[in-house]
């Protein structure tokens, strides 16, 4: 029983542990405990100001925690810089709004960090960043620049850019909140793609459907806790808390 | 009217060439200053933006100091007070350099880290006014702070302020002048010298005046092509973002009267 506690223990790429975030005296984060294993696919879902993205943007370090742990891929997030870079090349994330570089063409946007980061020479990441791109199926854009493209096709590109560094987690920050309707599907699946090929992904989405096609467990949170874990099923079946009944209610009309 | 310039002067050259050679000195002034003051602002401007508040008040120290100077006292400190301070033998040094020189390194020297000081404050506007979804994204990758900097935030920042650095570049080279004070044979001063050997006051300015205007509207149409060759393909001007702004804006005015009478 403790064996089969450790093994699970270690394959965790992600541990969260009383993770504690304030802004003044805002409390975004109180107490959270999250673990992630290899693989798995996460949807984080709750109501607005209910810390859910904040709680990704510190996996990364965008955002500093102030107290708890956060060990992702064996490493743990503190102020040492070395350990934080170190996480963030094998950290993907995708924005809500989208956060390309609009000085660069699409192709360049995908080529800069595996050329700067991983050491690639020109020719191969550019090999790698066409792959890519062909996987969200936008190869054809590649020399254009991000203001020249719609929406859904500049958040396909912010995903590629992100596979480009080979990471072994995605994170994805409402990635279609931002995106008129008509565009989100082409982006949902893209993601639905990348979970298919085993992916481990943490995404905070408001797209129930997307999380009942692919989420292993979904993660409610509500004023800066989790409040509720459950597979999807279960979870829009059956939620346990009132809280999180309220939530779904709102939701799906 | 012009006449007069191409009269010999005293000491055989014609007074046009008086003025040619005080426009190359300008010109010199200009050119090379211009590009002490670009590169030290950049250096000053980022370091103002930056994490470390060690490096952000030295920034800014430099920016009050050689913003808030009057140009003509920072001339005279370079070129009286600062020969003194210095020890003794590097002092002389300084005082003894050939004519053009002695002048034409201070007044350098001045112009160039004034005008970086405005510049720094530009370059530092430019890269505050980019989303901060630029720099997380940046650091998302795992770029580091220079790389991001280097990579995604001052290309960025650079563009934006293309518009603004147009008139420090206007700005350096007008303040040139100044130059005449510590006595380098520029444009003005040689206008000056032209004017008391031949009384011809309007004429020496005049002259003047017209080539100070010609090389403002070649700085100026220089900015416009370099801004156009340097912008992003797929973003709007400046001036036609603005524009359609403008447009929305003059609906509300439309609707006041009414809201006017809901005052009543």
């Amino acid at each position: 029983m403790l064996q089969e506690a450790q093994t699970k223990r270690s394959s965790d790429i992600v541990v969260v542990e009383n993770l504690v975030k304030r802004f003044g005296r805002f409390t975004a984060l109180n107490d959270v405990n999250l673990s992630v294993r290899t693989g798995e696919r996460i949807v984080v879902c709750g109501p607005s100001g209910s810390g859910k993205s904040t709680l990704i943007r510190c996996l990364n370090r965008i955002e500093k925690h102030d107290s708890g742990r956060i060990v992702i891929d064996g490493l743990e997030l503190t102020d040492r810089m070395t350990d934080v870079t170190c996480v963030r090349r094998e950290v993907g994330m995708v924005f809500q709004s989208f956060n390309l570089f609009p000085h660069l063409s699409v192709v360049e946007n995908c080529m800069l960090a595996p050329m700067k980061v991983r050491g690639l020479s020109r020719p191969d990441a550019h090999e790698r960043a066409i792959g890519l791109l062909r996987k969200v199926r936008i190869h054809d854009q590649a020399d254009k620049y991000p203001g020249q493209l719609s929406g859904g096709q500049q958040q396909r590109v912010a995903i590629a850019r992100a596979l480009c560094m080979q990471p072994r987690i995605m994170l994805f920050d409402e990635p279609t909140s931002a995106l008129d309707p008509e565009m989100v599907n082409e982006v949902l699946e893209t993601m639905v793609e990348l979970a298919r090929d085993g992916m481990t992904m943490v995404c905070v989405t408001h797209e129930m459907g997307f999380a009942r096609e692919v989420a292993d467990r979904v993660v409610f949170m509500d004023r800066g806790g989790v409040v509720e874990e459950a597979d999807p099923d279960t979870f829009f079946r059956a939620p346990r808390t009132e809280r999180a009944r309220g939530f779904l209610r709102q939701i799906i009309h | 009217m012009f006449g007069v310039l191409f009269e010999q002067a005293a000491d055989g050259q014609r007074y046009i060439d008086w003025l040619l050679s005080g426009l190359g000195w300008t010109l010199a002034l200009a050119f090379f200053g211009w590009w002490i003051a670009f590169a030290v602002g950049l250096v000053v401007g980022i370091g103002r933006t930056v994490q470390n508040g060690m490096i952000a008040a030295l920034a800014r120290l430099y920016v009050e100091i050689f913003r808030n100077i009057p140009v003509l006292v920072q001339m005279f400190l370079w070129y009286f007070v600062l020969p003194e301070l210095l020890p003794n033998a590097l002092g002389n040094a300084i005082k003894q350099m050939s004519p053009p020189w002695g002048s034409f390194f201070p007044a350098l020297v001045c112009l160039g880290l004034y005008t970086a000081a405005r510049i720094a404050e530009q370059v530092r506007a430019g890269i505050e006014a980019l989303p901060k979804g630029q720099t997380e994204a940046a650091h998302a990758l795992g770029l580091t702070g220079y790389m991001t900097y280097r990579y995604v935030i001052v290309p960025q920042a650079l563009r934006l302020i293309v518009p603004s650095l147009t008139s420090e570049v206007m700005g350096i080279y007008k303040n040139t002048s100044v130059a005449l004070t510590i006595g380098l044979m520029e444009l003005t001063a040689q206008a000056r010298q032209i004017s008391e050997a031949t009384f011809q006051t309007f004429t020496a300015f005049g002259a003047a005046t017209l080539i100070y205007l010609g090389l403002a509207l070649i700085a100026y149409q220089s900015m416009v092509l370099i801004d156009r060759a340097v912008r992003i393909p797929g973003t709007t001007p400046a001036k036609d973002a603005i524009e359609p702004r403008l447009a929305d804006d003059v609906q509300p005015v439309g609707s006041l009267p009414e809201a006017m009478e809901v005052v009543k």
